[in-house]
């Protein structure tokens, strides 16, 4: 289990029951700025079509930004994203985001209608977009509530509406910016188990952006760390095989956390010195905290 | 870790749908009881000051109750409330009709915006009632220079506000609507415009008010009809009290139609987060 950065195979023999299956999705030395500001230097990942992969970092450390760039609402400023291997040039219905806040929500709409919106910007007759909205909510445990607007449902309800709602284009990536980061942490943990049982169902391409290293390992086919920001890089690639459903507290999900926390908190370290903060910190103790920095 | 429950904590107590300032009767009953009481000791006021000077000066509320039953024995009071009324009515309606997508096209085309801002920040400060004697001339005394003016103050508030409503969409919501394959036009009429429903609302009751103010304006200068048109001959007939109704009566009115106003979106627009 030694960090390596090299791709490995593509996770084999899982069928995919709904939705078109996964794509592959590859950055190629990605530079990415604000104006002045260098947020992202020379990433380069490969993401195998179905897999699971996991961007693991500190606050800040401009793994939402890799994200926002996959889902083309940000233009690199050198190197190339692709999906499926054409280049990604904007947003996609191919391409769903799952965002952090549920006010991504549209709080007009119920959740049924929330489902819809994507079906009916694609002008899918009525009678088959009610098919689609049955199966998804279904599909993320929200048949009872659909008639109820986002305003009436609990944190974590709105985030399986927001799941329902982007599996209802059926995109073949689906990208995850800190979906469960606003939840408490039982229902996090309930979140965790109901996506690992989805993403088999629909067979797509997770990319799932975290600071919480234990839902990395839950989760992920690979984790990938980045360096702290200003420019940030992708830093090591952990493959993470371990048989599914996963237990935190097997050995070897403990090795690989220690690892990851090493990994990380070496990060955090570095950024508290560049505030001038003397951190005191070996990485050992930063790198658990669930909301580092939040 | 490995627990297998399928469905959430589930929230034993959902969050009510909207936090609505939903009264009991009993607080109710003694808010309208403030009010009446209020109202009625305003009126005693009025009746004793009023003792102290002559009729022409200041009517008493009798007087003045009788006056008004003069005006609505001959149909004038009537004549003028509609006559005002619909001078408002038309001349609001088209300038929330034209300031909506106005404000829409300027808070998405920056180009557009920056095109017309130097104009809207210029007329921002010339009040309609400096454009009575302009619309006048160019529209004639009839009907149309007064719901032109009607227009005027309507257009800029609803357009204004609707921008407003436009800059504060949340990004967010504009980045999910993308990713969930809406075209740019369908986000506008889908996202953008839905999410400035509140905004829209408040400028359409902006205008409202600032139409009644409007409308008197112009009627006092150039009407045969319409409360501000009563107001201004009522002096050559040495009527104060005439005056009074015409007050009275704009006052009812437009507490008339803000009620109306008021109750109409919140119902309808509940879900659009409209609730005063």
């Amino acid at each position: 289990m030694t960090p390596h950065g090299t791709r490995t195979a593509a996770p084999t023999g899982r069928s995919s029951s709904t939705g078109r299956g996964g794509a592959p999705v590859s950055l190629r030395e990605v530079d990415i700025r604000f104006g002045d500001f260098d947020a992202v230097r020379g990433a380069t990942l490969d993401i195998a079509a179905g897999e699971f992969v996991c961007l693991l970092g500190p606050s800040g450390c401009g793994k939402s930004t890799l994200l926002n760039a996959v889902a083309g609402f940000v233009t690199p400023a050198g190197g190339e994203v692709t999906c499926g291997n054409a280049p990604v040039t904007g947003p996609d219905v191919s391409r769903g985001v799952v965002f952090q806040s549920a006010e991504a929500l549209f709080p007009w709409l119920t959740v049924r209608q929330n489902v819809s919106f994507g079906p009916r910007m694609r002008r899918m007759p009525k009678a088959q977009r009610a098919a689609v909205e049955d199966r998804y909510l279904a599909m993320v445990g929200l048949s009872h509530s659909a008639d109820k607007f986002p305003s009436q449902l609990s944190g974590g309800m709105r985030q399986r509406a927001q799941l329902a709602r982007v599996l209802a284009n059926e995109p073949s990536v689906v990208l995850m910016d800190e979906p469960f980061g606003a939840l408490d942490a039982q229902t996090r943990l309930v979140m965790q188990v109901e996506l690992d049982r989805i993403w088999r169902d629909t067979g797509a391409t997770i990319l799932f952006v975290t600071h919480d290293i234990g839902e990395a390992i839950l989760l992920s086919d690979r984790i990938v760390t980045m360096t702290a920001g200003p420019a940030a890089a992708i830093k090591n690639v952990y493959p993470c095989d371990l048989p599914r459903p996963r237990d935190l507290t097997d050995p070897a999900s403990a090795a690989l956390f220690r690892q990851l926390r090493e990994d990380i908190g070496e990060e955090v370290a570095r950024t508290l010195r560049a505030q001038g903060l003397d951190d005191g910190h070996d990485g050992r103790s930063t790198g658990d905290q669930k909301g580092a920095g939040r | 870790m490995t627990v297998d429950v399928r469905t959430d904590p589930a929230p034993a107590s959902v969050a009510p749908r909207r936090p609505t300032r939903r009264r009991s009767a009993k607080p109710r009953l003694t808010r309208i009881g403030l009010s009446v009481l209020s109202v009625a000791l305003g009126i005693l006021v009025w009746d004793l000051v009023s003792r102290n000077y002559t009729a022409f000066f200041l009517p008493s509320p009798m007087l003045t109750w009788q006056g008004a039953v003069d005006l609505i024995r001959d149909g004038t009071l009537w004549d003028s409330i509609t006559a005002s009324s619909t001078r408002i009515l038309t001349g609001w309606a088209l300038g929330v009709v034209i300031g909506v997508p106005v404000g829409l096209l300027m808070g998405c085309i920056p180009w557009l915006r920056l095109m017309l801002d130097p104009y809207i920040q210029f007329f921002r400060f010339v009040p309609p009632i400096a454009f009575v004697t302009l619309a006048i001339i160019w529209l004639g005394p009839g009907e149309a220079s007064k719901v032109a003016l009607i227009f005027y103050t309507t257009v800029f508030i609803v357009a204004l506000n609707t921008l407003a409503g436009v800059l504060a969409v949340d990004d967010l919501r504009l980045r999910a609507a993308r990713a969930l394959g809406a075209s740019p036009l369908r986000t506008l009429v889908s996202v953008v415009l839905p999410s400035t429903v509140p905004h829209v609302v408040t400028g359409a009751r902006l205008a409202m008010g600032n139409s009644f103010l409007t409308i008197v304006s112009a009627e006092i200068v150039a009407a045969q009809s319409g409360l501000g048109s009563l107001i201004w001959t009522a002096r050559n007939y040495a009527k104060t009290e005439w005056v009074f109704v015409g007050i009275l009566a704009l006052g009812l009115l437009g507490y008339l139609f803000d009620w109306i106003l008021r109750t109409v979106t919140r119902t309808t627009l509940r879900r659009y987060g409209v609730t005063f």
